[in-house]
């Protein structure tokens, strides 16, 4: 019962694990249309099936707003992390790529640490890091104090926040996919295309800049994806590391407790869609750099 | 996973001066791991052996939390909490392992061996990572108009006449924590797993079936064993995921099932972070046992 060779009947297996494969992928989509469509549900609409009308009345309620909850803005502050963790990961991923190209002192820690970030459960990291603002603020606090600085120690209010402890939270998730992604990448590389640049008289930073950005590009922009959309979705490593306001999946993850209405099914089927066109656009771009690349091949 | 290999950079990294310019290029990475990382978990273990009362922490060096984490788990005859919530953390975590790795490995398995064109084989994997890039939240409770009590599943067999009235243990119950967990992570196991299978070189299964090896066989002792560095990536994913969440734990379980990441998101919502570390380092210390257990359970399999 060989599985691999070619031209021949399909085996049993196969039908079997064809059937499980098929399943699987109801099993996974199945949940996600149902939610898709009850979205849309009429104004009398519930929870659950059977549709009661076809409306956006839902989404409407949405933008108005759910509770105490300002949607808007958690949407915003999300895409704004999002950007900047896409854009940190990117920097630094591909910076500490190349440095593992070379000779690293400590490199294998370092890639020990990394590993251990990714694996570490992340209720821990989220405490550790708000553990850690949280006494940088009693530090401040009293060095605020000791100056004599009374208006700006009343003012201050905590060191946590998106941009701080949220941002740092997020990376340690991201930067190691990060860094993952990028040795695959410089293991498949080939430096001949460097050393001929080099052979040419290029500087460091026109080989780099000219020859190796330009190829490992698709890359690069796979790794921004990844580290908004990770960023996107994260609750876990976030939620003791953001301070005194939330980011989307936050509220959404709050709201599932509150809300009894199909607005939170909106609210889902739009989140949706920004991971689905942060995908897109990233793939087009995949595809415009690859395209850009073989034209140039071409020449 | 290792670092890549350097070989062909050894002449690049011979030049003088380029170590120190690795290093440079590392920083701002390594900066984050230091920073948002290794400092974290060192302050954990400081601050779990700290004092506090209502208002703010008490520097010092007291056992006291570590007493209040185990308090009344000398008694045998009747579970103390803290021995039960690990308990029930640790049956989510085998039964999501279980299922998550026969699951992956079987969707693995059809992918790498039995679709024959690499496009096809592109193509499938790609419709298996999409459902991986929506919001956890949205996925979990996607199940609600499923199994909630007037859903689609009580429903239909209300329908059928199978059952006179809902069942009700499908939403907001151990059933549906799992199927949430399955739902969520089973990605975390195929992508590992169809990673080493894809490397596994083909003319080792002809061999296999030339010197008279079945299909079990086959699959038994060459495709399990080499694909063993996937499984173990995939398992310990999935088992410290598992360990540590409360999101899903809470989402589908109606905040009524306990866990010890819960316990520990709890703790810090009343501003007891001594307790809340304290509880972080045991998990930490389970977490690492276990990772330890799994590497060492297959390397003497391997040396059998």
């Amino acid at each position: 019962m060989n599985k691999t060779r070619l031209r021949e009947p399909r085996p049993l297996s196969f039908w079997l694990l064809a059937m499980v494969f098929v399943l699987f992928v109801l099993f996974m989509y199945g949940p996600m249309l149902v939610i898709f469509v009850l979205s849309f549900q009429g104004p009398e609409g519930g929870l659950t099936f059977p549709m009661r009308g076809l409306s956006l009345h839902w989404f409407r309620q949405l933008a108005e707003g759910l509770g105490v909850v300002d949607i808007g803005a958690a949407l915003r502050r999300s895409l704004a992390l999002g950007l900047a963790v896409m854009a940190c990961t990117v920097v630094l991923s591909v910076l500490a790529g190349l440095a593992f190209r070379k000779r690293l002192a400590g490199g294998n820690t370092l890639f020990f640490v990394v590993v251990a970030s990714l694996i570490m459960p992340s209720i821990i990291v989220s405490l550790g890091i708000g553990l850690e603002f949280r006494l940088i603020d009693t530090a401040i606090k009293a060095v605020l104090g000791w100056l004599g600085l009374q208006e700006t120690l009343e003012g201050f209010g905590t060191s946590l926040g998106l941009f701080t402890s949220a941002l740092g939270a997020h990376l340690t998730w991201t930067l190691p996919f990060g860094l993952l992604i990028m040795f695959a990448v410089f293991n498949r590389f080939n430096p001949a295309y460097e050393e001929a640049a080099r052979d040419l008289g290029a500087t460091p930073w026109q080989g780099f800049a000219h020859v190796v950005l330009p190829l490992v590009a698709p890359s690069v922009v796979g790794i921004g994806m990844f580290g908004f959309t990770l960023s996107w979705d994260e609750i876990a490593r976030t939620s003791q590391a953001i301070g005194d306001v939330n980011t989307l999946p936050l509220e959404l993850q709050g709201l599932t407790s509150t809300v009894t209405t199909p607005s939170i099914y909106a609210l889902g089927t739009l989140t949706t869609v920004v991971s689905f066109v942060v995908m897109g656009l990233t793939l087009a771009l995949v595809w415009l750099l690859g395209r850009g690349r073989r034209a140039g091949a071409a020449r | 996973m290792s670092p890549p290999s350097t070989s062909h950079t050894a002449a690049v990294a011979a030049a003088p001066g380029r170590g120190i310019a690795a290093w440079w290029q590392a920083a701002p990475f390594t900066a984050v791991f230091v920073l948002f990382f290794l400092v974290p978990l060192g302050l954990i273990l400081m601050v779990s052996f700290w004092d506090f009362n209502e208002y703010e922490l008490l520097p010092g060096f007291t056992f006291k939390n570590y007493l209040s984490v185990f308090e009344g788990c000398g008694n045998t005859a009747d579970l103390c909490t803290t021995l039960r919530t690990y308990l029930s953390t640790l049956k989510f975590s085998l039964l999501v392992w279980g299922i998550t790795l026969v699951l992956g490995f079987a969707v693995a398995y059809f992918l790498a061996f039995h679709v024959r064109s690499p496009g096809m084989q592109t193509l499938l994997f790609v419709l298996c990572t999409i459902p991986f890039w929506t919001s956890n939240v949205i996925r979990m409770i996607s199940w609600v108009p499923l199994l909630g009590r007037n859903g689609l599943v009580n429903q239909t067999l209300i329908d059928l006449h199978l059952i006179q009235t809902s069942i009700e243990w499908l939403l907001f119950s151990d059933f549906s924590v799992v199927l949430a967990f399955v739902h969520l992570y089973t990605m975390f196991m195929i992508v590992p797993i169809f990673n080493s299978m894809m490397r596994i070189d083909r003319s080792l299964l002809e061999a296999a079936s030339d010197s008279g090896a079945s299909g079990w066989q086959t699959l038994w002792n060459v495709i399990v064993p080499l694909s063993r560095t996937g499984i173990i990536i995939g398992s310990i994913f999935v088992i410290t995921i598992v360990m540590g969440d409360f999101v899903t734990i809470g989402v589908m379980g109606g905040q009524q099932i306990a866990s010890v990441g819960k316990i520990i998101q709890v703790q810090t919502s009343y501003l007891q972070f001594p307790l809340a570390a304290a509880n972080a380092v045991i998990l930490l210390a389970v977490v690492l046992m276990i990772i330890y257990g799994l590497t060492r359970l297959v390397d003497i399999r391997k040396e059998l």
